[in-house]
């Protein structure tokens, strides 16, 4: 038996997809030529490639979902979908993928959605090169773009995802990878981990966001080369740990961010080699954070370079370049002879009176931190790089 | 007449050794700012500790300096029939854009050397400029105001040193405290009026309004972020600025037509 191939258009013979699907039989194509297609709840439960020509317009006029699939080896390329229909009490996505596996949804576009592409129990699947874009103004009304609910082993690459409320959101979701993705002006955040391990994102741009990326209870989660530009606001983060375990940051550029990195519970992670370039905070460091470890970063020009509460614990900062280091380095082994102290007793004034923050840069400023710096008495007196670079990372 | 005694004033600082000095000071700085660190961003962050607390001493203590030593040639002036307001501005303009000229000259020939103007930090560094001018006339201004009120050199001295240590540092130190004593209390508003009661404080935050907005929009508040995040902030710091350069020169014309010579 042959694979045949049926093709969908408003003047064919087979004029909805709806009406495709129910025609074919196993590993059929579905050729949707272009055109305007009033459908919703197309239920796919077979395994089908569905492929849009010229991206054919799916208009669910907000009914509820457009495309679900039931099926193993389903591939859906090249559709354009617009208008889920948003719910207080039911989660509506653009295409939903329940409990199947080896599915590929590639160059689709979603406009005007609720969920973008909702996965569920999905695994050994591909999201590559969709592009979504919302119109996500509040967290409570909006959905996410990209949702993996307990799915295992999915890559999501190349995909650009705008204003909604989570550019892409993993819960119970173990080793994905998610690579090469454009995350910006989503309302909450760029990328948001839940109670997912194993997990790696490489190569990912997030801008003006909510906040950049926020990890939360979540294990071995490796981060590698992302950047994360112009998160602006008193809540918003380039990157948010909580509660994070055994992580490995390296290689990332954190540009323009009101705070870089915030940290928080979370242990025995490694930084390294990373960029801070221009935050207002480049790291702020809450409670109850062990063994984790700054090296070969980075830290340029940030107006404070670390924030820190409580104890420094066994936290350890070494070997990093700071823009604002003053020492010397007489011995010509490329180590500043007098250790850096990346808190700045200004630092722990505006996390009292957040206010002060106008007095940034001011003389009076300046001279009373010399005179921390000289005697430590706020600030932690161990918390400092014993080792700085003298040249900056390349 | 005023441009007159402006041209003759201006033309006796820039034949003077102090003026020499200020202008290599600045074209020093600024060379070895840039070839030494090999980075615009930083230099101009150096440059801007330099500009608010530099800029304002030299502009006292040139003003006071010039008042003094020029009071005979005044009370010459003043026996002609030419108008005392004429007299006080000619030679007031004279000493700001001279000085103003100088630290322009100064700075600017070793940044566009260096290749500002293909470089992005192109407009935090006019920025910086036009802040350095300001802070010029209006140091310059107040340093008359404070000679013209004095008859005692020294004590004129003495009063331009404390107005420059006051406003430089001092300032800051009561502000500081007053935010962190009254902690409880909302202080948004009072700490963005406080800033634009001090032209060093005021020309401070026209810069962090460049340099640090990602820090500024760190803080939770609404009055901030209007202040900061739009437009508004810069207007209303430019605004300030020029009322204070007008606020001293109108004082300082005001007295001298009352003053017994």
């Amino acid at each position: 038996m042959r694979a045949k191939q049926i093709t969908v258009c408003p003047s064919c013979e087979v004029k909805t997809i709806q009406q495709g699907v129910q025609q074919a039989t196993d590993f059929d194509t579905i050729l949707v030529k272009k055109g305007v297609y009033k459908e919703f709840n197309i239920l796919i439960d077979k395994p089908l490639l569905l492929l849009g020509e010229n991206y054919p317009q799916i208009d669910g006029e907000d009914q509820g979902e457009i495309i679900t699939i039931t099926s193993d080896d389903v591939v859906v390329d090249g559709l354009f979908l617009v208008n889920v229909g948003t719910s207080y009490t039911r989660d509506h996505a653009a295409i939903r993928v329940i409990q199947s596996e080896r599915f590929v949804i590639r160059n689709v576009v979603l406009e005007r959605l609720f969920f973008g592409i909702y996965l569920e129990k999905a695994r050994n699947g591909k999201v590559i090169n969709n592009k979504i874009v919302g119109d996500a103004v509040e967290e409570f009304n909006s959905g996410n773009g990209i949702q993996l609910w307990y799915c295992k082993d999915i890559e999501v690459r190349g995909n650009i995802v705008e204003r909604v409320r989570d550019g892409i959101y993993l819960e119970f979701s173990d080793r994905i990878e998610i690579r090469d993705n454009f995350s910006s002006n989503n309302v909450r955040y760029g990328l948001h981990f839940m109670f997912s391990n194993d997990d790696v994102y490489s190569n990912n741009t997030f801008k003006n966001n909510g906040a950049g990326v926020a990890v939360m209870f979540s294990k071995r989660i490796k981060m590698l080369d992302n950047t994360f530009a112009k998160n602006w606001g008193p809540t918003s983060y380039g990157l948010l740990l909580k509660e994070i375990n055994d992580a490995e940051i390296r290689g990332n550029v954190f540009e323009e961010n009101s705070t870089g990195i915030a940290l928080e519970g979370s242990n025995r992670i490694n930084y390294d080699a990373n960029h801070f370039l221009n935050n207002g905070w480049a790291v702020k460091v809450r409670g109850a954070c062990y063994s984790n470890k700054f090296t070969n970063n980075n830290f340029m020009y940030n107006s404070f370079d670390v924030s820190y509460d409580g104890n420094l614990n066994d936290n350890l900062f070494e070997r990093n370049y700071w823009s604002d280091y003053t020492g010397y380095d007489l011995d010509d082994n490329g180590l500043g002879d007098v250790p850096y102290r990346p808190v700045k007793l200004f630092s722990y004034i505006v996390n009292r009176s957040p206010e002060t923050i106008v007095l940034l840069r001011s003389l009076f400023m300046d001279i009373i931190d010399f005179s921390e710096k000289v005697s430590p008495v706020f600030t932690p007196d161990n918390l400092l790089d014993r080792q700085p670079l003298m040249q900056q990372v390349k | 007449m005023m441009l007159k005694i402006l041209k003759y004033s201006f033309f006796d600082l820039m034949r003077s050794r102090w003026s020499y000095i200020y202008f290599l000071f600045y074209l020093a700085l600024g060379f070895v700012l840039l070839f030494l660190n090999n980075d615009v961003s930083k230099a101009v962050i150096t440059l801007m500790n330099v500009i608010i607390i530099l800029v304002p001493l030299i502009g006292t203590i040139f003003g006071v300096m010039y008042y003094y030593n020029s009071k005979e040639f005044t009370e010459l002036l003043l026996a002609q029939p030419v108008k005392r307001s004429s007299i006080f501005l000619g030679q007031y303009l004279g000493v700001s854009v001279s000085l103003g000229l100088c630290l322009v000259l100064g700075l600017g020939i070793p940044f566009a050397l260096y290749g500002l103007f293909k470089s992005d930090a192109i407009w935090d560094f006019s920025l910086l400029l036009v802040t350095g001018a300001f802070l010029t006339f209006i140091f310059t201004a107040l340093s008359f105001n404070i000679a013209l009120s004095n008859e005692n050199k020294i004590k004129g001295f003495g009063y331009a040193v404390l107005l420059w240590l006051f406003l430089a540092i001092i300032y800051d130190g009561l502000f500081l405290l007053s935010l962190i004593v009254f902690g409880d209390y909302p202080l948004d508003v009072f700490s963005l009026g406080a800033t634009v009661f001090n032209p060093i404080d005021l020309s401070r935050t026209l810069i962090l309004l460049k340099l640090d907005i990602s820090a500024l929009l760190g803080y939770t508040g609404a009055v901030f972020k209007t202040f900061f995040g739009t437009g508004l902030g810069l207007l209303v710091s430019l605004g300030m600025l020029i009322l204070w350069t007008l606020l001293p020169i109108w004082r300082m014309v005001h007295k001298s037509k009352r003053k017994d010579f």
